[in-house]
C-alpha cells in the first residue's frame, strides 16, 4: 500500500480535529468513526485531496443496533476506494435512535442515490438532501422499514407452520 | 427414413370408416388444445433460465407444440409462472392472468411459484394460488428442464380430458369467484 | 416537496400539460412494463417519449425483492450459501466462492492450493457461463436468434460439468468453509477437458457471426455510450466499466484464491458504447479459457478442503464410529463454534463486477449485519441517462448489453 494509514490518520486530525475518532485497521481496511455533522465534509476532503484520492464509492450500508444507548441506534457505513493506490477506508458514523438523520453525499458521488434510497427503505435513515428519497425495493405502500431488528422476517399470513417445529413454543415438545 | 419412431399422438376413441372418423366432441377439441398450447412465460427469476434451458434445442418444448412463445395475454393459452412472485409483483400477475382469454391454463414452475421456496420473508409472496388458480404445480429449485416438461405433459393430459363446457359449470365459476377474478 | 417524490406519471403529466401548451406537441408516456418480451428481468422502466425518442426515463425496481440480507440475519454461514446462489444465478458458483471466501476471511482459515485451484476453474467457468447468456441475449434482441441456440447448448456442457462437481445445475450451493464439499471426479475432469476442446471452436463461430456483421454493428455502435469518468462516478465495476476504458478489474487489484498465479490480460474497450461491452465480453471468455487451461495445468495435489474440524462437517461414516466427528458434528449443526467479533468485507470479480459482501459479525452462529454489494444495483441507476435520446429499440439493446440481473438487482 503506497498510501500509508498513518498518512490518512494525520491528514484526517489535522482537519477534523475530535469528529474523527477510533481510527483502526480491521483487517486490511482502515476504518474510522465521523461525527454525523461532519460526515459529508470528511468525505469531500478525502475525495478532493490530491494525495488522498478516494474517488470511489464501493459501498454504502445501514446498521441498527437497538442495544446501543440512544444516540448510536443506527449507523451508515461508508467505503471508499481509491484505485490507483488500491486502498480501502471504511467511514461508519453513528445516528440518534429515533430521528436517525445525516447529509447526503449524492452531489459528491452519483452512485450513493439508490444506495442512500435502499438505507431509507430498510432503516428509516433520512439522508437529507436527497433529490428523490423515496422507497425503493419494498412496496410503496409499506410503512415500517423491515430491516430494524424489531421487524418479523417471517410473513405472517402463512396458516400452516407448526410453531413447535420453529421452537416457537413455551414447552418445546 | 421409413425406419422412424416417433410417438405420434394416439387417436381418440372413435368409430372410423372410409373418409370419416367419428368421435366426441370434447375428445377431438381437447386434442386440439392440447397439442398446441402457446406458453405465456412469465420468467422472473432462476426458474426463467431453466425455461430458456427448455425451450433451447436441448431440451425443445417446441415439440409438445410449444413453438410460439407468446408474450401477448390474450394470444397465450397457458400462464407459466416461474420464479419468485413478491407482493410488489402480485397485482401484476392478477392483471396478466385476468387478461388471458378463455381457454386458460397456469403452471406453476418452481418452489418459489407454488409456495414461497426458500424465502418465507414479508416481501414474498407464499406461493401465486393465493391470487391466481393453478393447474399444475412443478416443484424444484430450480426443477430440471425434463420436470419442466413433465409438468407440461400433465397440462396436456388435464387438457385433453376436460368437458367442453368445463369453463361454464358452477364448479368452475365457483373457483374464480373464490379470488374475485 | 420535490417534483421528483411524485410518482413518474404525476410528474410527466406535468411536463406534457407544458410541452403542450408550448408548441402543441404530444409527448406520450410508455410503460416499459415488468413483464416484457425484452426485458431479462422484471424492471420497469416509465418512459416519457417524443414518437420515438426517449425523453425521460424512471425505473422501479424491486418486484422480486427477496429480503436477502433479512433472511441472512437469521441463518448460519453454512445456510446463506443458498441465497447467495440466488443473486445472479446466471453464474452461482462465483457467489458462492465469494461468500466462502468472505466467510474464511473472518474466520482466519487458510485453504489449500489445490481448492484454490479448483476455486478458480469453478469461477472462470462461471464467468463463461454468464458472458455466454448475456451475449447471445444480445444477439437475439437484434434479431440474431442463431447464436443464442448454438451457444445455449454449451451452457448445458457447463451444467453438466457442475453436476459432477455438486449435483445441480443451476443453483449450485457449491463449496464448504475451506474448499469443497467432495473431490471432483474423474468424470468431470474428463468433461472438462471436452468442453476446453469444443467450446472455443463454437466460440470463435459465434463471434464471427457478429463482430463484423454490418447489422449488429449500425445496431450497436455509438448506443449507448458512457465515459470512463461518469462511469466511474456512477459505481459501475466489471465488463461494462472496462468497455469505458478504465482497466479495474479485483482478481488483478485485489488478487484472491490464487489469481496472481495465473497470466491473463484484462480487456479495455474505447467509447463504452455496447459494441465495446459486447466486444468486451467475448475478449474476457477466451481470457477465462486460458485462466482454466492453465490451472488445469498446474494444478497441485493435496487435500480439497482446509483441517478445520470446528467448521467443516466431517465425513459422515466417521460420525458414526468416532466420537471427536460426533462432538464436532454436533458443534457445527447447533452453532457452538468460536466465531471472532469483527466486521469484514471481502470483493470479488463477479460476472457483472465487483461483488463484495460486508459480514458484521457478533460472535454467534448468524451474522449481525450482512450487506451484498450488488454490481447490477449500482450500475443500473445510470441506466436512465444512458437511454436519454435514444430510441426505444436501441434502449432495449441498452439494457441487454448491462447485464442486469434481475435477482442481483433486488437481493
Amino acid at each position: 500500500m503506497a498510501l500509508e494509514n498513518t498518512l490518512i490518520q494525520e491528514k484526517l486530525t489535522q482537519k477534523f480535529g475530535n469528529s474523527v475518532t477510533n481510527f483502526a485497521t480491521m483487517r486490511d481496511i482502515f476504518t474510522l468513526e465521523v461525527n454525523k455533522d461532519k460526515v459529508h465534509e470528511v468525505i469531500q476532503f478525502l475525495k478532493d485531496d490530491e494525495e488522498l484520492n478516494f474517488h470511489f464509492l464501493t459501498d454504502l450500508a445501514g446498521i441498527h443496533y437497538p442495544d446501543n444507548n440512544v444516540d448510536e441506534q443506527f449507523a451508515v457505513t461508508y467505503q471508499l476506494h481509491n484505485w490507483i493506490e488500491n486502498t480501502r477506508i471504511r467511514i461508519k458514523t453513528f445516528l440518534n435512535g429515533e430521528n436517525p438523520e445525516v447529509q447526503t453525499i449524492t452531489d459528491l458521488f452519483l452512485c450513493s442515490n439508490w444506495m442512500e434510497r435502499e438505507a431509507w427503505d430498510f432503516y428509516g435513515i433520512k439522508f437529507t438532501g436527497h433529490p428523490q428519497l423515496k422507497r425503493i425495493l419494498n412496496m410503496d405502500e409499506m410503512v415500517s422499514h423491515p430491516m430494524r431488528k424489531e421487524f418479523p422476517m417471517e410473513d405472517g399470513g402463512r396458516t400452516d407452520k407448526d410453531d413447535r417445529f420453529f421452537g416457537r413454543t413455551p414447552v418445546n415438545c | 427414413m421409413s425406419e422412424t419412431k416417433t410417438n405420434m399422438v394416439a387417436p381418440p376413441e372413435g368409430v372410423s370408416g372410409e373418409g370419416f372418423f367419428a368421435t366426441k366432441l370434447s375428445d377431438v377439441v381437447g386434442l386440439a388444445r392440447a397439442n398446441s398450447l402457446w406458453p405465456l412465460p412469465f420468467a422472473t427469476s432462476c426458474c426463467g433460465i431453466e425455461f430458456m434451458a427448455t425451450m433451447a434445442s436441448h431440451y425443445d418444448l417446441a415439440r409438445f407444440g410449444s413453438e410460439r412463445v407468446s408474450f401477448s395475454p390474450r394470444q397465450a393459452d397457458m400462464l407459466m409462472v416461474m420464479g419468485t412472485i413478491s407482493k410488489k409483483m402480485a397485482p401484476i400477475l392478477r392483471q396478466v392472468y385476468e387478461q388471458m382469454s378463455e381457454p386458460r391454463w397456469v403452471i406453476s414452475v418452481g418452489a418459489c411459484a407454488c409456495s414461497g421456496g426458500v424465502f418465507d420473508t414479508y416481501s414474498v409472496l407464499q406461493g401465486i394460488d393465493k391470487v391466481i388458480p393453478v393447474d399444475v404445480y412443478v416443484p424444484g429449485c430450480p426443477p430440471r428442464p425434463e420436470q419442466i416438461v413433465q409438468g407440461v405433459m400433465q397440462l396436456q393430459e388435464l387438457v385433453k380430458n376436460e368437458s367442453v363446457r368445463r369453463r361454464n359449470s358452477p364448479e368452475y365459476k365457483e373457483l374464480l369467484a373464490s379470488y374475485n377474478l | 416537496m420535490s417534483d421528483l417524490l411524485l410518482s413518474p406519471e404525476q410528474r410527466y403529466a406535468k411536463i406534457i400539460e407544458e410541452k403542450r401548451n408550448e408548441d402543441g406537441s404530444e409527448l406520450n408516456v410508455l410503460n416499459l412494463g415488468p413483464t416484457h418480451p425484452a426485458t431479462h428481468g422484471i424492471f420497469q422502466n416509465i418512459l416519457l417519449m417524443d414518437g420515438e425518442r426517449i425523453l425521460e426515463a424512471e425505473p422501479t425496481v424491486g418486484y422480486i425483492h427477496r429480503a436477502f440480507e433479512k433472511i441472512a440475519e437469521n441463518r448460519p454461514f453454512y445456510q446463506i450459501n443458498v441465497l447467495t446462489d440466488r443473486m445472479n444465478y446466471c453464474s452461482s458458483p462465483i457467489n458462492n466462492m465469494a461468500w466462502w471466501m468472505t466467510v474464511e476471511k473472518l474466520l482466519n482459515i487458510e485453504v489449500p492450493k489445490r481448492a484454490q485451484y479448483l476455486r478458480v476453474i469453478v469461477m472462470e467457468l462461471a464467468r463463461i457461463a454468464d458472458h455466454l447468456i448475456c451475449n447471445s441475449i444480445l444477439g437475439v434482441d437484434t434479431g440474431a436468434y442463431t447464436g443464442f441456440l448454438y451457444v445455449f447448448q454449451f451452457r448445458e456442457k457447463i451444467y453438466e460439468i457442475y453436476e459432477e462437481i455438486c449435483g445441480a445445475r443451476l443453483t449450485t450451493n457449491m463449496g464448504r468453509i475451506g474448499g469443497f464439499e467432495r473431490e471432483w471426479s474423474d468424470e468431470a475432469f474428463k468433461k472438462l477437458n471436452t468442453f476446453l476442446e469444443e467450446f472455443p471452436i463454437a466460440w470463435k463461430e459465434f463471434e464471427n457471426l457478429f463482430e463484423r456483421n454490418r447489422i449488429f454493428i449500425d445496431r450497436t455502435v455509438n448506443v449507448g455510450p458512457i465515459s470512463a469518468e461518469k462511469a466511474m462516478q456512477y459505481g459501475f465495476t466489471g465488463p461494462n466499466l472496462r468497455a469505458a476504458g478504465i482497466d479495474y478489474d479485483v482478481r488483478k487489484a485485489a488478487p484472491y484464491s490464487s489469481y496472481e498465479d495465473f497470466e491473463f490480460d484484462v480487456p479495455v474497450g474505447k467509447s463504452g458504447d455496447t459494441y465495446d461491452r459486447f466486444c468486451v465480453r467475448n475478449a474476457e471468455v477466451w481470457e477465462s479459457i486460458s485462466i482454466i487451461k492453465q490451472a488445469l495445468a498446474k494444478l497441485p495435489d493435496g487435500p480439497y478442503h482446509a483441517d478445520v474440524p470446528d467448521y467443516y462437517l466431517p465425513p459422515k461414516e466417521d460420525v458414526y464410529h468416532n466420537m471427536e466427528s460426533l462432538i464436532y458434528h454436533f458443534k457445527i449443526v447447533m452453532g457452538e463454534v468460536p466465531v471472532p467479533v469483527e466486521e469484514i468485507y471481502h470483493a470479488v470479480e463477479g460476472g457483472n463486477g465487483e461483488l463484495g459482501f460486508y459480514l458484521i459479525s457478533d460472535g454467534s452462529r448468524t451474522p449481525y449485519r450482512l450487506k451484498m454489494r450488488r454490481p447490477c444495483y449500482i450500475y443500473y441507476q445510470a441506466y436512465p441517462e444512458m437511454i436519454k435520446g435514444s430510441m426505444l429499440s436501441d434502449a432495449i439493446v441498452i439494457l441487454s448489453s448491462l447485464n442486469v440481473i434481475a435477482g442481483e438487482l433486488d437481493a
